[in-house]
């Protein structure tokens, strides 16, 4: 008898991005495209392709993976690890190639789906129960088990728009973990909740695994995976490019990771617009040193240099600050916040940054030149990452961690009431 | 074609699916139940004075003309719903579409299947109308579920399809607006079937719900039994759900990318 549980072959997943028509064109240019655009969307939509591009999503994926494995997805971000796992779950068709899966599936793209807020508690495990394919009489059946896993019994009757992101979370969480699917697919929902709720996620995960069932886990937490996988693959460009050991996987996507955000500290700009640009960045710490690496409550000297000369005299230098969900956490200018204007001659700008109030995770920086709030000469988005490596901040021995905890630390201070 | 059986696998979903939309729209509704009620009764109050007294059409019906309206006024103000709900509920539910799979046909019939709450609550005050008017139900009036069937296949093609072409082309949205304006005035709901010229029955009839109303008035109200208009009816009106089902099969996988 074979033991697959999963087969792919030659997966492939297109997607068409239409064209859009933004800013900078003549009156007459707008005129007739505002004319002559409806007629063009509309033949866009229908499937005629014209200025429209497609790319490929996934190309050539094949793998095969036996009752009983727990196979960690991990890759960079556009990887495709996302449409993978919506292929699987049968959301969205295959452009080419199948997938068989054999036995009773349950998908988790998220946690909550399909929960209504002006629902009760109670209400909601139902129909989430029955949205990830749960039979009512099973939901009955386990409804206190639900109940009680969420720790929520004194809200139940309560109307779901009325709980706290935690409770809802929980929640959500509960009904998904009470599911029995015989193959598992789950995208990222380990990293919600609190550490004491993540690990009872952990793990429920853990005995899915001990139960034999066959799991399929995209995650950016290398250390779920390392810790819950059989297996991983590492997908990149919408190809597996590696299948093996959690271990080994994992490490070769971590050095991955940080040459292409400089593993050095610096970077070049590969292919710069012409005319006035940022040409190079590097990251220091306090002793001076090109790296990517830090801890909180260091601080860090940001190195720019631009190429060519800036059209006009007193302008700036801007950032943004992006966590690992490419979220903008963070921002900073010389022109608004410290009156810093550099002369068109200047090429080389240097912003010291800190002490870091980061938590643990990785970061990037976009940057900017031009005349803060008036016009960009050149952005360079998530042109160098970096790593904090620890947070410690109040020096007790506990990491603070992005995946859960949030970017930053505020300064605190707890005290004994009277 | 539709797989039953897999539809019949997730029986329960759309139960749930029902339960949801019925749950949420009397809970979100400060008068809840009673809008059931109101719509169909401003609607018929309103035409009853517009086109009874000062249109001079009660004169061309037998027995109240408020009733004739209000038999036609139930049946539409399901149908009319029915297909707006439908035709949204696929946009309305993209979240869920784009995160878990199931026969997403189940979305605009569990909106037109929620309607039918309404449609019984509206359903008992055409008793109680019928009582106040002195006009007891016949044999005819067994008939009755056969024409809510027709109500509710024609609304099924209808939506489903709108709910197909609306996630692809938002502005069929208005369009639909539209359609559903000038199909009530292409439908016996404020006028009889008489005021047609027999020989254009025929074709009137291909309007499912010509013959559907027709069927309702009938058995509510008893007289003439307009059988050929109400053949031609239930034929267009299977006609159009099998075009409706078709698109929508064709359409549904892309719907996750597109939506």
């Amino acid at each position: 008898m074979s033991s697959d549980a999963i087969v792919i072959e030659k997966l492939g997943k297109q997607y068409t991005i239409g064209t859009t028509l933004i800013g900078d064109a003549t009156l007459g240019e707008s005129i007739t495209s505002w004319v002559s655009g409806p007629w063009r969307r509309f033949k866009q939509m229908a499937g005629h392709s014209e200025g429209t591009r497609t790319f490929w999503a996934l190309k050539d994926v094949s793998f095969r993976v036996d009752v009983g494995e727990v196979i960690g997805i991990v890759g960079p971000n556009g990887a495709g690890k996302s449409t993978l796992l919506k292929v699987l779950s049968r959301i969205t068709p295959p452009t080419e190639g199948f997938v068989d899966l054999t036995g009773r599936v349950s998908s988790l793209l998220e946690v909550g789906t399909g929960f209504h807020p002006e629902l009760t508690g109670r209400e909601n495990v139902f129909l989430n129960g029955a949205i990830l394919g749960m039979f009512r009489a099973e939901i009955i059946r386990k409804f206190d088990a639900i109940v009680a896993f969420a720790e929520l019994e004194q809200f139940i009757d309560t109307p779901v728009k009325h709980y706290s992101s935690g409770m809802f979370v929980r929640l959500a969480f509960s009904v998904a973990a009470h599911l029995e699917p015989e193959i598992l697919i789950v995208d990222e929902v380990l990293s919600v909740g609190d550490l004491h709720f993540r690990n009872r996620c952990l793990g429920r995960m853990q005995d899915l695994r001990d139960e034999g069932r066959t799991v399929l886990f995209v995650s950016h937490d290398l250390t779920s995976v390392r810790q819950l996988c059989t297996r991983a693959l590492l997908l990149s460009g919408g190809r597996v490019v590696d299948d093996g050991a959690p271990g080994d996987i994992t490490r070769k996507y971590e050095q991955q990771h940080h040459d292409h955000a400089a593993l050095t500290g610096a970077a070049d700009r590969l292919h710069p617009p012409r005319g006035y640009h940022l040409r190079r960045v590097e990251l220091r710490n306090a002793a001076g040193t090109v790296t990517s690496r830090f801890d909180a409550g260091e601080v860090m000297e940001i190195h720019l240099w631009t190429s060519g000369r800036a059209p006009e005299n007193s302008y700036g230098a801007e950032f943004k600050l992006l966590n690992d969900d490419d979220e903008v956490i963070s921002f900073g200018a010389a022109n608004p916040v410290q009156n810093t204007y550099y002369q068109a001659a200047h090429e080389h700008f240097v912003c010291r940054l800190g002490p870091l109030p980061l938590t643990e995770g990785e970061y990037a920086f976009s940057f900017s030149v031009g005349v803060w709030n008036v016009q960009r000469w050149d952005t360079w988005s998530k042109a160098i990452g970096f790593t904090i490596e620890r947070c410690d901040l109040f020096k007790t021995g506990h990491g603070i961690a992005n995946v859960n905890d949030g970017d930053f630390v505020l300064q605190q201070e707890w005290l004994i009431g009277n | 074609m539709l797989n039953l059986a897999e539809l019949w696998a997730y029986r329960e979903l759309l139960f749930f699916f029902v339960w949801r939309d019925v749950k949420v729209r009397y809970k979100q509704t400060v008068l809840g139940a009673a809008w059931a009620i109101i719509q169909p009764l401003t609607t018929t109050f309103a035409f009853t004075i517009l086109f009874g007294r000062f249109g001079g059409m009660s004169k061309s019906v037998e027995g109240p003309y408020a009733l004739h309206v209000f038999v036609g006024m139930l049946p539409w103000t399901f149908f009319a719903n029915a297909v707006a709900s439908a035709a949204n509920s696929l946009i309305g539910s993209s979240h869920l579409i784009s995160k878990v799979y199931f026969p997403r046909i189940l979305i605009p019939i569990a909106a037109i299947a929620a309607g039918l709450v309404d449609f019984a609550i509206a359903f008992v005050v055409l008793l109680v109308m019928m009582a106040a008017y002195g006009v007891a139900p016949g044999w005819a009036m067994l008939a009755l579920p056969i024409y809510l069937l027709g109500t509710i296949v024609s609304a099924a093609g209808a939506g489903i399809l709108f709910a197909a072409l609306i996630v692809t082309y938002r502005d069929v949205r208005y369009v639909m607006t539209f359609v559903m304006q000038i199909w009530l005035f292409g439908t016996p709901v404020l006028y009889t079937l008489d005021i047609i010229p027999a020989k254009w029955h025929t074709l009137y009839a291909l309007n499912p719900m010509v013959g559907m109303i027709a069927g309702f008035r009938a058995s509510v109200l008893g007289g003439p039994f307009p059988a050929q208009v109400i053949l031609i009816s239930s034929v267009s009106c299977l006609v159009m759900f099998a075009a409706g089902v078709r698109y929508f099969l064709q359409v549904e996988r892309r719907f996750a990318d597109v939506i």
